[in-house]
């Protein structure tokens, strides 16, 4: 397997460039995440106040857009564009560590599921269409409702461990579709191990829409969290996330619009530039896949 | 049509039955009593709480609270909402309209708006149209539900027009109301959330029906018609539609817990005495009966949803019909 | 001399893609004459398709058909037709029959009511009469019990009856030209010749004219009466049936006629023209031929050959027209020399 990560690394740098740079909005967006990402993850060196602690309740208390504090202050009379920097930081780890979390169990069900036969295949099966059934936010709400206070690990795990359905049947039909191809057959009449060859001719074919799912499905659960939050329920207060700073501006929404506002922007932003890379990068797979089909 | 009719009911009851446990177990197996909001009041006497414990059976082993719960259930007694006093049953009967009402509003308008957009992309492809159209379907695919609803309730109900701030009646008046002006109520206070799932989920729809119909226009009957002289508005609105449809119908099945989802939301940012106000209102009271018999109501839906579609798939795909 | 019925002049179809320019079509000028079957014979990616398809102006992009290109048909260009007339003449007075009859029909629609449907769009009457004239056109192409077969749909159907219901939806409207592309290649080869006799019949009864698009000579032999054999986007040969057959002057439709297996010969080996046709983005120079032709030489390379007419009503695009003595030396073609094109 070693030998095959330099063709990997090749195969993605070939992909980035073709798929970046050639499409307009593509690039805007990839620049947009950049701009998002890179200071949020700078937050503790490029926010301009503390997040959390609070300088003055009363006389700072909900100001708008002002030179000091570009995006306002909360009724807590914390800088809103501190928060949102940590936030960021927060919501987007979280998103990816989830997503990654949900594409590693993912693949491994759907490897198992495609890979098995008979009763175990039947009873995999099941079990995955059961799953997909539930719906994700009833079942998040129900488990964080009934545990209170879940350190940011687990949280993390519980969304991830909640949202790997979906990858694991597009990997099961990925496995199915290229098991049943010349390739894998030839490879296996060449004297190819079931596992040289699931590594590698079947993984790398599989990584491909995994890579897409996997991009679109950050977008979700940066607002899967938010939702979360909003309800009460996600990433606890005083700790930013965008969820939660739009449930506490939520209230004030009337007059002091710039509370909601600027987070609610920052997600839709965020998630927009996902969506697009995400587009862009089926669009650039796909008349690959359709060569192997 | 009956034996798979049959069966789908009872992968459906599976589910449904998996996630009444999934969510039984969490709750119970979660620190604290199920009851501790209610417990923890220091100004209950320990005797009263013993009381309640015996009467909810939490003395007893969790595995028979398990099967009583499964039992109960069936036989359509889900248990006692302690925030609101009454038999979860007749929560969830009150609330259960509305939110079908609301969601099927949200999905006629989803649906519509979202073939129509696919059509009008379509039919102009590459043109500002498509683009521009492309590009709303993009936007509101990205916003978190809530905030979208935040958006559109001080919009519509300060700055703009004057429509109701929440709830799905006139608090005050409604009841002095005539027929017509109860009807004029009622759909006022329906059209902004309505209006906002519609455009939650006409993205969706729109981004599918394209891909669907992209899909289909290719094909040799497309140019078969063309070469009848069908001009090409009807080349794309009855010959491609009518099968890249079908899709969609499956997307039906799909759509639901999405669907439910931002239900949730919306109804709480407005107030709407639905299902999603009794799940988010039970998360703050910790009213767990309420909280689970609503989860379970969700797979329900849910899968009667997928149900449906599934049938309606088979009807409308006349290669599908014989075959039931 | 009647005017013909169909008057292609120099007709240019051109693919513009990322890859370059594929001119499959470049330079084809023809004629129909009413009550004939003219026959296109040629290998895939020689062009006779999407002839077919400019006709009908069926071409989508990137494709186009390129100016100076004109198609006359009753006193117009359909070239320069509007969209609105152009849709008047497509079912009506020019119909096209499909390859595959699966493919063709429209999996969600009963088949009487896409025979139908061409009634409808061309305004003959209620929904009522195009169903019952699509009911008579089933009949008439000899579909067993029209009146339920009509309600039914195409995956019900077998090949054959499907093949018949794209005529029924050609013929409808008694076009004056039906172009035939492929008709009977994805059939069996006993339906195949129940499919041919079909379409003689109704060309005898209804007067029609038909462009017989086909890879099979077989099918040419007992349909055509004047053929054209393409190659390279050109025209390569023009002749009646009985001169094609009996004395084909091109190289190239001369592999093609010994290409064909005789089931009263005994060989062990096929007849093949070595080598493939060139991709339409990189025609040769000179003749598109010559790399796989055993005659070729020096000038081949050089000029591009004319349409040399070598009798009445006989043409072919070979400079061995002027030079004929070459056809004695026969080599070995470019291709099998060198492994691959010069």
């Amino acid at each position: 397997m070693n030998s095959d990560t330099p063709l990997l690394i090749s195969a993605a740098s070939r992909f980035g460039r073709r798929w970046i740079a050639r499409d307009r909005a593509t690039m805007v967006a990839a620049v947009l995440l950049l701009a998002i990402a890179i200071p949020c993850i700078l937050a503790p060196i490029v926010a301009p106040h503390d997040p959390v602690v609070m300088p003055d309740p009363v006389g700072l208390k909900s100001k708008p857009p002002s030179d000091m504090y570009v995006l306002g202050t909360d009724k807590y009379s914390r800088d809103v564009l501190s928060r949102l920097l940590y936030g960021g930081r927060l919501s987007l780890s979280v998103a990816v560590l989830a997503t990654l979390v949900s594409i590693t169990l993912g693949t491994a069900y759907g490897a198992a599921a495609g890979y098995s036969r008979g009763l175990l295949r039947a009873a995999l099966d099941r079990m995955l269409d059961a799953l997909l059934s539930i719906p994700r936010l009833l079942l998040l709400i129900a488990i964080f409702a009934a545990w209170e206070d879940i350190p940011i690990g687990g949280f993390i795990v519980i969304l991830g461990v909640t949202g790997w359905y979906g990858v694991a049947r597009l990997v099961r039909g990925q496995v199915l579709a290229l098991k049943a191809q010349d390739f894998v057959a030839a490879a296996r009449a060449l004297g190819s191990t079931q596992s040289r060859i699931f590594f590698r001719h079947v993984l790398p074919n599989v990584v491909t829409p995994v890579v897409v799912a996997a991009t679109l499905g950050i977008g979700h659960v940066i607002v899967l969290e938010a939702g979360l939050s909003y309800l009460g329920i996600g990433v606890h207060l005083p700790t930013p996330s965008w969820g939660n700073m739009i449930h506490d501006g939520s209230d004030g929404i009337w007059g002091d619009w710039w509370m909601a506002l600027f987070p609610g922007l920052a997600i839709v932003l965020t998630v927009m530039a996902f969506n697009v890379l995400g587009d862009a990068l089926l669009r650039a797979l796909q008349p690959r896949q359709q060569a192997t089909g | 049509m009956a034996v798979f009719l049959a069966r789908r009911i009872s992968q459906g009851l599976i589910v449904v039955v998996l996630v009444a446990t999934i969510v039984f177990f969490l709750i119970h197996a979660a620190p604290g009593d199920p009851f501790s909001a209610q417990m923890d009041n220091p100004a209950i006497s320990e005797s009263v709480r013993e009381a309640w414990r015996k009467s909810f059976g939490l003395d007893r082993p969790l595995a028979e609270q398990y099967l009583r719960y499964v039992a109960n259930v069936f036989r359509g007694d889900l248990g006692f909402s302690l925030s609101k006093h009454r038999p979860v049953i007749h929560v969830l009967g009150d609330a259960m309209p509305n939110t079908l009402l609301l969601m099927f509003t949200g999905l006629a308008g989803g649906f519509g708006i979202g073939i129509a957009a696919a059509l009008a992309q379509v039919r102009n492809r590459g043109r500002a149209v498509d683009k521009i159209l492309g590009g709303l379907s993009l936007a509101f695919l990205s916003v978190p539900d809530f905030w979208l609803a935040l958006l559109i309730l001080v919009a519509f109900s300060s700055w703009l027009a004057g429509f109701p701030i929440g709830g799905a009646v006139d608090p005050l008046n409604y009841e002095s109301l005539g027929a017509g002006g109860k009807l004029l109520d009622r759909l006022e206070h329906l059209a902004l959330p309505a209006v906002t799932l519609t455009l939650l989920y006409f993205p969706i729809i729109a981004r599918h029906q394209k891909a669907a119909l992209l899909d289909v226009i290719p094909s040799e009957y497309v140019t078969t018609a063309r070469a009848k002289g069908v001009s090409e508005r009807a080349v794309i609105n009855r010959h491609a539609l009518r099968n890249a449809l079908l899709p969609i119908i499956t997307l039906l099945g799909v759509a639901f817990p999405a669907l439910l989802t931002g239900t949730v939301f919306v109804e709480k940012v407005f107030g709407w005495p639905g299902m999603g106000t009794v799940i988010v209102d039970s998360i703050g009271s910790r009213d767990y009966p309420l909280l689970t018999a609503c989860v379970i109501f969700g797979s329900a839906l849910v899968v009667t949803g997928s149900i449906i579609a599934d049938i309606l798939y088979r009807r409308f795909d006349p290669r599908l019909r014989d075959e039931l | 001399m009647t005017p013909p019925l169909l008057s292609v002049e120099n007709l240019r179809t051109w693919f513009h893609t990322a890859s370059g320019v594929a001119r499959s079509v470049d330079g084809v000028s023809f004629v129909v004459n009413s009550g004939e079957t003219l026959g296109i014979v040629g290998e895939s990616g020689c062009g006779k398709s999407v002839t077919a398809l400019s006709i009908l102006r069926l071409i989508q992009a990137p494709g186009r058909i390129e100016d100076g290109s004109h198609i006359m048909f009753e006193g117009k260009d359909l070239v320069t037709l509007d969209d609105g007339a152009m849709r008047e003449v497509r079912g009506n007075r020019i119909s096209m029959i499909f390859q595959e009859p699966m493919s063709a029909l429209n999996p969600v629609f009963t088949v009487g009511d896409q025979v139908a449907e061409v009634a409808r769009v061309h305004g003959a009457g209620s929904r009522r009469d195009a169903w019952k004239r699509a009911v008579e056109m089933l009949t008439l192409t000899g579909i067993p019990s029209p009146e339920e077969r009509a309600k039914q749909y195409p995956h019900q159907l077998s090949g054959g009856m499907r093949q018949r219901v794209l005529i029924a939806m050609a013929l409808i409207m008694n076009p004056a030209l039906v172009i035939a592309d492929e008709p009977t290649t994805a059939l069996d080869v006993t339906i195949q010749a129940q499919i041919l006799e079909l379409l003689s019949g109704l060309q005898q009864r209804l007067g029609t004219s038909i462009l017989m698009i086909t890879h099979d000579l077989g099918v040419i032999a007992e349909t055509a009466t004047r053929v054209l054999v393409m190659y390279g986007g050109e025209i390569v040969e023009e002749a009646s049936v009985e001169t094609l057959f009996g004395a084909a002057h091109h190289p190239y439709t001369e592999g093609l006629m010994q290409a064909m297996p005789q089931i009263s010969e005994s060989r062990e080996r096929l007849n093949v023209i070595p080598g493939t046709v060139p991709p339409p983005t990189a025609w040769p120079s000179g003749c598109r031929f010559r790399d796989r032709c055993p005659y070729a030489w020096e000038r081949c390379e050089q000029e591009h050959p004319p349409l040399y007419e070598i009798s009445a009503g006989h043409t072919s695009r070979c400079h061995l027209a002027v030079e004929p003595e070459r056809r004695a030396h026969p080599h070995l073609p470019l291709v099998e020399q060198t492994g691959a094109a010069v």
